[in-house]
């Protein structure tokens, strides 16, 4: 669940996903996540949960019980942050989120786009 | 299992494939060749245009290789074709100063041109017919001449061309003539074998390991020809034609780089971002060739090139910096987008390097320099320039705190220029002009091979892709690495009577 509070806040659009909206985010990201190094998905579920309670020093309280200015507030913390680790973390993290948001034909449809392989053919 | 070639040639890309075609004539006098292909075969039916399917299928880490500073991605195809299944086709000459500044003994500007205009032909370059240019480049071409900058229009290699707009994502049309159209099928055909799915591993004396894999369920593509395992293949002559990651990647982990001390030196990328800009009115960027004029005029004073081009939704939610309800505005304007790629023309040093990790795999080690930096935001800023002059209502900025910039701003865009701030890990920075790492020059000192590809004291082993160029190319790098790959089957043959 805390991944989701992260893709809501990253794109907010996905806050009105259902649940088979929401599976196929997931798996989107799970595929991405599996065929890279065993190391890299740890960081990756680490840099989550890093996420979820760094906001407890601060505000007392989870990211997911943080408002959505709160929310957006620490992840650009964290995206103009002066360590690059950290930088590329979150950088990564978004990522993932934006793949499985817009890796959905659903969400192009969405947006407009309208590519076809017939091309011209399909402008009538 | 074993195997016994006269020719192996790794890999089946803009080098590989011309190779292959280059030493098929060999087979009419009984040599046996093989092409090792790591990615898999689509039936033209696989070719479906959805963005992650494809990208998945046809790129090597579904286009998203990551620097070993975490802070660029690069994109390079795994599939039979390599790269020239995933490109847009462009097909340039090399420049005559960069052959100058190259300076490898024995490569003349005249040799290459003439080897790259045969391939011109071959695979029908031309320049897309005015009638057929869709909106985002005719507005490309309308800003750069209202500022009075000499645009330029690119000759690409298409046969059939629907207007698509996914060349990227593989043809679904089969209209782009790349190796996998022309170079491939004419060399299998002459009896040249081609097996996919097939890994090079390693290269010992006259001999080559690979494993072949299995096709993984509901995966796109075709088996391997060749069944599931691990191959110890005699050959000898082997051609190496990974490209810029893999074929340095290859010879360090057959012990090469000890007698070599310059393999996997020299890498450059020309590392590049998307522009986006918003139309009143939509601007059908996805119908059309994508890429069909350029702007190079700044190439020596500013190091960068700017490019049109259309990508897909989550390649531009990615390219757009941010998140959030400003992020989304963006991606919500996706019709009404106009797109420029900015390139930075880089050079080699000794930081940018390739290595393998412990277990063998390639690692690309990536600096950005104060010279990559300034191209980039100076591109960026040209590029903000083009946009307003083509009425753009706003652009995007990938670069510093502002990111988003009003058309009533566009007088001030040389001082936001002086504000931009490039911070690696933050700004979307993408790479798929690999090049470099197997350079050629004089001696195992300065190079790895001589100017035909030929790997310095080893006279069986040859190099022929984009790893052979000493330094950036600062074009778009195919039709070179054809003519230089033309270069290396033709030593080939030439000793055809000692090498085979």
């Amino acid at each position: 669940m805390g991944f989701r509070a992260i893709v809501g806040a990253i794109v907010p659009e996905a806050s009105n996903l259902d649940e088979d909206g929401w599976n196929r985010l997931e798996q989107l990201v799970e595929a991405a996540l599996a065929a890279r190094p065993r190391r890299l998905q740890r960081q990756v579920w680490l840099l989550v949960r890093t996420i979820m309670w760094l906001p407890v020093l601060r505000h007392g309280r989870t990211f997911r019980s943080l408002d959505p200015v709160r929310r957006a507030r620490f992840l650009s913390s964290l995206q103009e942050h002066p360590i690059q680790l950290v930088r590329k973390g979150f950088f990564g993290l978004r990522t993932l989120a934006l793949l499985g948001y817009y890796g959905r034909p659903e969400a192009a449809r969405a947006i407009g786009y309208a590519a076809d392989p017939r091309g011209w053919e399909a402008l009538g | 299992m074993k195997r016994s070639y006269d020719i192996v040639i790794v890999g089946s890309g803009a080098g590989g494939g011309t190779v292959a075609q280059g030493l098929s004539s060999l087979c009419r006098q009984g040599a046996r060749i093989v092409v090792l292909e790591k990615g898999p075969k689509l039936r033209a039916e696989e070719f479906t245009g959805r963005e992650w399917e494809m990208a998945q299928a046809l790129y090597q880490d579904s286009g998203g290789f990551l620097t070993a500073e975490g802070t660029m991605t690069l994109a390079f195809g795994c599939t039979y074709g390599g790269s020239t299944a995933v490109y847009t086709g462009t097909s340039l000459l090399p420049p005559e100063r960069i052959l100058q500044r190259w300076n490898v003994p024995g490569l003349t500007l005249a040799d290459v041109e003439q080897r790259a205009r045969k391939f011109m032909d071959q695979n029908n370059v031309r320049l897309v017919e005015e009638r057929f240019l869709n909106e985002n480049n005719r507005l490309f071409v309308e800003g750069c001449r209202q500022l009075e900058y000499g645009v330029r229009q690119f000759p690409v290699n298409l046969k059939g061309c629907r207007g698509s707009s996914l060349c990227n994502l593989g043809c679904p049309n089969q209209a782009k003539q790349g190796t996998d159209q022309v170079q491939l099928p004419r060399a299998e055909r002459e009896g040249v074998e081609v097996v996919t799915r097939a890994d090079a591993l390693r290269i010992g004396e006259k001999k080559l390991w690979a494993r072949v894999s299995p096709k993984p369920p509901a995966a796109k593509g075709e088996p391997s020809p060749w069944e599931p395992g691990e191959y110890e293949i005699d050959a000898k002559v082997i051609v190496v034609c990974g490209g810029a990651v893999n074929s340095p990647a290859l010879l360090l982990r057959s012990g090469l780089g000890r007698k070599l001390p310059k393999l996997g030196h020299g890498f450059t990328c020309h590392p590049a971002f998307i522009m986006v800009a918003e139309h009143r009115q939509p601007i059908t960027n996805f119908w059309g060739h994508p890429k069909s004029f350029y702007l190079d005029q700044f190439v020596q004073s500013d190091h960068f090139v700017l490019e049109t081009c259309m990508y897909f939704p989550f390649t531009t939610a990615k390219a757009v910096a941010g998140f959030g309800e400003e992020h989304s505005r963006w991606m919500r304007a996706f019709p009404r987008l106009q797109m420029i790629l900015v390139l930075a023309c880089d050079e080699a040093n000794a930081h940018n390097r390739v290595t393998v990790d412990r277990d063998g795999r390639p690692v690309v080690h990536y600096r950005f320099t104060p010279r990559v930096v300034r191209g980039l935001i100076r591109g960026a800023i040209t590029s903000a320039k083009i946009f307003f002059a083509a009425r753009a209502v706003r652009a995007h900025l990938p670069l510093g705190r502002i990111s988003m910039i009003e058309s009533q701003d566009a007088d001030r865009l040389d001082q936001i220029a002086e504000q931009a701030e490039f911070k690696p890990g933050k700004v979307p920075v993408s790479a798929a002009h690999l090049q470099g790492g197997c350079a050629m020059g004089s001696g195992p000192k300065d190079s790895v091979t001589d100017s035909f590809g030929r790997v310095h004291g080893v006279p069986w082993l040859f190099v022929a892709d984009s790893s052979l160029f000493p330094n950036s190319l600062e074009i778009n790098p195919y039709l070179t690495i054809m003519a230089l790959a033309d270069r290396s089957a033709e030593a080939i043959r030439e000793q055809a009577h000692t090498l085979l």
